[in-house]
């Protein structure tokens, strides 16, 4: 008896089961934890699929990478929960009848029409029988015969990156910034600047004011 | 489709059901923008798995392939769509989408 079904209904009841609380979690970060908890699930069935390369970039790409960027928008941006959870139990029995609804029109065909001639390949290595890893073969695949999407899936990361920061990026009117090319440029004109300005007319106010203070001081201490 | 054997089925009924669950997030959640992206992300898992078992099933690995393209492409959606969260996030200080009509003429 081998304990691999046992292995697929676990990890099959816990995906289903994180899904579910994805979905219904009033918590955005508890959705967020319990989307990171799926996507574990899942590779571990890709895992028991033969897919080991799929199944780690799972976790470092999506666990690592995409949750983690989620994670950082939920706790950033200051969400009002009870808002939104405004209406959800109403509209809670029209999406469970439609949900059922396709759930079981897909497993009606699923398991009615069968798959007669595909065999059962599990725990092996899929188109492995002269290569020692998944890993190999799906390199030799992407670098051989689909190198050029390999080339246009970078451009498209590229692009994504370079969209996602000029969309995020704003110009800050509190900072402090100095060009360090306008401050080696500098002249003295610049900075400062002498206005030759009458004497008489600044300086006679500007005496007269101290001499009629220390005269009242001391007119006043006497 | 017996119990104790793992066949491909139970692999595509897997994915159904994680399918509908995340379609039934989409009706759920209206009112949230980041639960609606996971619940496309959860979508996309459910496919990908079909991919996977369909690949290790049938011995072919470009299956496996199109997993791949599709985990990039989603993670560059991905990237976008919070970025495009952040912005409305900015702007108008929610994040509802039932007030994102101001492009309706």
């Amino acid at each position: 008896m081998s304990v691999t079904p046992f292995l697929f209904y676990l990890f099959a009841a816990v995906l289903l089961f994180s899904a579910f609380r994805v979905v219904t979690a009033s918590n955005t970060v508890h959705a967020v934890l319990y989307l990171v908890l799926a996507f574990a699930q899942g590779s571990c069935l890709w895992m028991m699929l033969g897919a080991e390369f799929l199944s780690i970039t799972l976790i470092l790409v999506y666990v690592g990478a995409v949750m983690v960027l989620f994670m950082f928008v939920v706790m950033m941006l200051d969400i009002k929960l009870e808002r939104h959870s405004q209406g959800f139990w109403g509209r809670f029995g029209l999406a469970i009848f439609i949900g059922a609804l396709i759930a079981a029109e897909m497993i009606v065909v699923l398991s009615t029409v069968g798959h007669p001639d595909i065999t059962p390949s599990l725990m092996t290595v899929p188109d492995g029988a002269g290569r020692a890893s998944n890993t190999a073969a799906l390199g030799q695949i992407l670098f051989g015969e689909y190198v050029l999407l390999v080339q246009i899936a970078a451009c498209i990361l590229l692009v994504a990156m370079v969209v996602a920061i000029s969309l995020t990026l704003r110009e800050r009117k509190d900072s402090k910034l100095i060009h360090a090319s306008w401050q080696v440029a500098v002249k003295a004109k610049d900075r400062m600047e002498i206005i030759k300005m009458p004497v008489a007319q600044v300086a006679a106010p500007a005496a007269a004011e101290p001499a009629a203070d220390a005269a009242a001081s001391t007119g006043g201490k006497a | 489709m017996s119990a104790l054997h793992i066949g491909l089925s139970h692999y595509l009924v897997l994915a159904a059901l994680l399918f509908v669950t995340a379609v039934v997030g989409i009706f759920l959640n209206r009112k949230n923008i980041i639960t609606l992206l996971m619940c496309i992300e959860l979508m996309l898992l459910a496919v990908n798995t079909n991919f996977v078992a369909f690949s290790s099933y049938l011995h072919d690995l470009h299956g496996q392939v199109f997993v791949f393209f599709i985990l990039t492409v989603a993670a560059a959606e991905a990237a976008i769509g919070l970025a495009i969260l952040v912005l409305i996030f900015r702007n108008r200080s929610e994040i509802s989408p039932e007030g994102l009509n101001t492009l309706k003429g």
